[in-house]
C-alpha cells in the first residue's frame, strides 16, 4: 500500500469547557509502497486519533488522505462503505459480550457481508483452528483470556478479507504473556502478505514487523523511516529523545 | 438455610401477623354474599389481565423511542421527550386520566366506545415516561467502545443499534423494567375512574351491592398477585438466563 496524507486536521471540543483542542495540526506523510506501517510516539501525540480516521471512523476537519491513490471517501454513507473493506480492532472492548466467540465472527459476515450463516460458519472453520481458538467458539467474552479475545478480534477484523488492518495498541491492555500470543499473530499476519497500520507502544515489536515507522507527535508526523534508520533517530530530536525515553523504560 | 426455607420461614410470619390482625378484628364475614359475585370479579380480572397486557407492549414502544429521543442531538427532539417525561412524572396518573379522557378525547369527539382503548393509552403513556428514563439509562451504559466496533465491523447505525447495543441494554434494565410492569398492572386500577369494567371497578360495584368491604377487597388483592408474582418469576428467570459478564 502507498499511503499519502496532506495537511491532515482534527480538532475536539471540550464538551465541558467548550475549548476547542488541535490534535491532528495539518500533519503530512507519504509512504512508500510497503505492507506494514507502525506509527510510535509519544501518548496525546495524534497516533489514535489519526488511525481512526485513517480506518474510516471519524472524518478529518481537513486534508486528504489516499491509499494506493483511492482518496478516502466523504460522509457518513460512503464512509460506511469503505469501513467494510477494512479491519479495525481497537486497545479493548472489541468484542460483544452478550455473544459468545463463533456469534462475534458470525456477525460481520452474515449481517455485513451477506454470506448464510452455513457458509460462514465453512470461512470461520479452518482460521479458528489455525489461531488455536477452535476450542473457544462456543465462549463468550468474559469466559476468555485477554489474549484470546484480542485474537478473537483480530479474527473477526480478518474474516472478511479486508484490503488492510487498522489495529490500534492491540497489545496495551494484555499482560506480557498474552500480548505475545497477539503480537504472533500480527507477525503471522506479516508473514502471510497482509497490509496493515499498527499504532504500538512495542518498540521490539515495531521494529520486527514495520516496513516503514512513523513518529507521530504534536498532531504532525516528523519523521517516516524505515525500521534501522528510525532507530538511529533519522536525524530528528524529537524522535532521539523519545527513543531514550522508551529505552529508560 | 436454602433460600426456599427462608421464603417460607418469612413468608410464615407475616400470614401469622396478618391473621392476628384480622382476628382481633371482631366483625362477621360475609363470604357468601361475595360468592355469588364471583363472576364479576372474574370478568374483571381477565379485563385488567387484557389492559395490561395491551398497556404493558404499548409503554415498552412510547419508553423505548421516547428513550432514543431523549438521547438526540437535535434539541428540538430531545426537548418534546424531555418534556413528556418530566409532566408526565410529575403528575398523577389519576388527573391524567380525567383530563385524558373528559378533556383531551372530548376535545377530539372520540365515541364512548374508545373509552377503554384512550384508557390504555393513557396508561401506557403514563409507564412509558418511567420506561423511558429506564431505557435511556440502559442505553447509557453501554460503553462507546461497542459502538466503534459495530461501527467498525460496518454495521449501519440501525444494525449497530438492533444487533450490539438494544441487547445488552435489554439485559441491564429487566430488574427495573420488571418492577416497573408491576406498578403498570397495579396503576391499572386506576382505570375504575372511567367506568371501565376492570378488576377494581369490579370489587368497587360488588363493594356498593353488598357492603361487605373487605371481603370484596381481599379477593382484588389476591388476584393482583396473581398477576404481579409471575411476572417477577419470569423477570428472574430471564435475568438468569442473560446473564454474562461484562467483558
Amino acid at each position: 500500500m502507498n499511503l499519502v496524507i496532506h495537511g491532515l486536521v482534527q480538532r475536539f471540543v471540550d464538551p465541558r469547557s467548550g475549548a476547542q483542542a488541535t490534535v491532528l495540526d495539518g500533519l503530512d506523510l507519504i509512504t512508500g509502497d510497503i505492507q506494514a506501517l507502525v506509527l510510535v510516539g509519544p501518548s496525546g501525540g495524534g497516533k489514535s486519533t489519526l488511525l481512526r480516521i485513517l480506518a474510516g471512523l471519524d472524518a478529518p476537519a481537513a486534508g486528504t488522505v489516499a491509499f494506493d491513490g483511492e482518496p478516502l471517501p466523504n460522509g457518513e454513507d460512503a464512509l460506511i462503505g469503505y469501513r467494510r473493506t477494512v479491519g479495525t480492532v481497537f486497545q479493548a472492548y472489541n468484542l460483544f459480550p452478550h455473544l459468545t466467540a463463533m456469534q462475534n465472527l458470525l456477525l460481520p459476515l452474515v449481517h455485513v457481508h451477506g454470506l448464510t450463516e452455513a457458509a460462514a460458519r465453512d470461512r470461520i472453520r479452518e482460521p479458528l483452528e489455525r489461531f488455536g481458538l477452535a476450542g473457544h467458539a462456543h465462549k463468550r467474552p468474559a469466559e476468555l483470556s485477554g489474549g484470546q479475545k484480542q485474537r478473537v478480534a483480530i479474527l473477526r477484523a480478518l474474516i472478511v478479507r479486508p484490503q488492510r488492518l487498522f489495529l490500534d495498541e492491540p497489545t496495551s491492555a494484555l499482560d506480557p504473556e498474552m500480548a505475545g500470543e497477539v503480537l504472533d499473530m500480527i507477525g503471522e499476519l506479516k508473514a502471510a502478505g497482509t497490509q496493515f497500520v499498527l499504532v504500538t507502544h512495542e518498540m521490539g515489536f515495531a521494529r520486527r514487523v514495520a516496513d516503514e515507522i512513523a513518529f507521530i507527535a504534536d498532531g504532525e508526523c516528523p519523521a517516516l523511516a524505515a525500521p534501522e534508520k528510525f532507530f538511529a533517530g533519522c536525524g530528528e530530536p524529537r524522535v532521539v529523545s523519545f527513543l531514550e525515553r522508551t529505552r529508560r523504560v | 438455610m436454602p433460600r426456599w426455607l427462608a421464603h417460607l420461614i418469612v413468608f410464615a410470619l407475616f400470614a401469622a401477623v396478618a391473621g392476628w390482625a384480622f382476628a382481633s378484628l371482631d366483625m362477621t364475614w360475609n363470604w357468601g354474599v361475595v360468592w355469588e359475585y364471583r363472576w364479576a370479579f372474574w370478568r374483571g380480572w381477565w379485563m385488567t389481565l387484557g389492559l395490561a397486557l395491551a398497556a404493558l407492549l404499548a409503554s415498552s414502544m412510547i419508553g423505548l423511542a421516547a428513550a432514543v429521543m431523549l438521547r438526540s442531538h437535535f434539541p428540538l427532539v430531545e426537548a418534546v421527550a424531555r418534556i413528556y417525561v418530566e409532566v408526565i412524572r410529575g403528575t398523577p396518573l389519576l388527573v391524567q386520566l380525567l383530563v385524558g379522557w373528559y378533556v383531551v378525547a372530548a376535545a377530539l369527539h372520540v365515541g364512548t366506545e374508545y373509552r377503554t382503548a384512550v384508557g390504555v393509552l393513557v396508561l401506557a403513556l403514563f409507564s412509558g415516561a418511567y420506561m423511558a428514563e429506564i431505557f435511556r439509562g440502559g442505553l447509557d451504559a453501554i460503553p462507546k467502545a461497542q459502538v466503534d466496533s459495530a461501527r467498525a465491523i460496518g454495521l449501519t447505525r440501525w444494525q449497530a443499534f438492533r444487533l450490539v447495543i438494544l441487547p445488552q441494554a435489554v439485559r441491564i434494565v429487566l430488574p427495573a423494567v420488571a418492577g416497573q410492569l408491576v406498578s403498570l398492572i397495579k396503576d391499572s386500577s386506576l382505570l375504575s375512574v372511567l367506568s371501565i369494567g376492570e378488576f377494581t371497578f369490579a370489587a368497587r360495584n360488588v363493594n356498593s351491592a353488598t357492603y361487605s368491604t373487605l371481603e370484596s377487597y381481599l379477593p382484588l388483592a389476591a388476584g393482583y398477585l396473581a398477576l404481579t408474582l409471575p411476572l417477577s418469576a419470569l423477570s428472574r428467570w430471564l435475568e438468569r438466563r442473560f446473564r454474562y459478564e461484562a467483558a
